[in-house]
């Protein structure tokens, strides 16, 4: 299990932060994410593992302002 | 015929303010460093009540000039079309509170200058238009300034529905305003009140950063 956005989630095998993202159709180049209280960055989407036990937050901004 | 107006001195509006506020409220908010990113419908008037709350030192951040698809929502006049937003909104600033200390960079943050562009500044308010610029700033943010705070604008168009924009923290010292769904598309433009509120839920959690969150050391 992993907690995202504060949220339980099965988590099956193991997959990055990108594989993530885009598995549940997040635009990545839209978001900001924190892992376990720690930023994520973007240029380390591809080779962050998520395991077991951690917790996501991931936050998606829409236009305007 | 124009009446002359005297410009009050200094200590005039300190003490008014500090009359309304509280005066040891007042020291916290004169004292206070904030950056505002964009500065259209968002960041001006977040900017505006920045100011009119006598939050000293503003930090003023766009690249763009005035054009009349703004006036709509964003806080400039017939006389500001084709300046630029940095000069047009200090103007007004310093109508409201003669002496505030104003920087203003007339650039586009981008990956490259977020470093340097934001070392003065405690807090930083996103106001940006395009999601993908929001994104930016923030992870851009996050990497370089852990320590500072910031909030972030995201779904406020179209009209109705005011209950729906919230203030929610987000992560470690970041906090989201807005009803984080209701973005700009055809037919549902960003309109004045929806924006406004939204900025006033970004204003209002920047003066709850100054005067609680901030004085506590927490996040």
């Amino acid at each position: 299990m992993i907690t995202v956005n504060g949220k339980p989630e099965e988590l099956e095998g193991s997959v990055t932060v990108k594989e993530y993202l885009e598995s549940k159709q997040y635009r990545t180049d839209r978001v900001a994410v924190e892992k376990n209280g720690e930023i994520v960055p973007k240029s380390r989407y591809e080779d962050t593992k998520i395991c077991q036990g951690d917790c996501l937050e991931i936050v998606s901004f829409v236009g305007g302002g | 015929m124009e009446r002359d107006t005297k410009i009050p001195s200094r200590e005039e509006i300190r003490d008014i303010l500090e009359l309304r506020h509280g005066k040891e409220i007042q020291q916290k908010l004169s004292d206070a460093r904030v950056a505002v990113a964009g500065l259209g419908g968002l960041g001006s008037n977040v900017a505006v009540q920045l100011a009119r709350t006598g939050v000293g030192h503003l930090h003023l951040i766009d690249y763009d000039c005035v054009d009349l698809s703004n006036l709509n929502r964003q806080h400039y006049f017939i006389r500001h079309l084709g300046k630029p937003k940095t000069d047009a909104l200090r103007e007004q600033l310093l109508e409201i509170h003669p002496y505030l200390d104003i920087r203003t960079d007339t650039v586009k943050v981008t990956q490259d200058n977020v470093a340097e562009l934001f070392t003065e500044d405690e807090i930083i308010c996103e106001a940006f238009d395009v999601p993908e610029n929001k994104a930016m700033l923030v992870n851009g943010i996050m990497e370089h300034f852990p320590e500072k705070y910031l909030v972030c604008g995201s779904g406020m168009a179209g009209f109705g529905d005011s209950n729906a924009i919230h203030t929610r923290k987000v992560m470690k010292r970041i906090y989201l305003c807005g009803d984080e769904t209701t973005e700009a598309v055809e037919g549902r433009g960003l309109m004045a009140p929806r924006v406004a509120l939204c900025a006033a839920h970004e204003a209002n959690m920047i003066l709850e950063l100054i005067l609680n969150i901030m004085q506590q050391g927490g996040n």
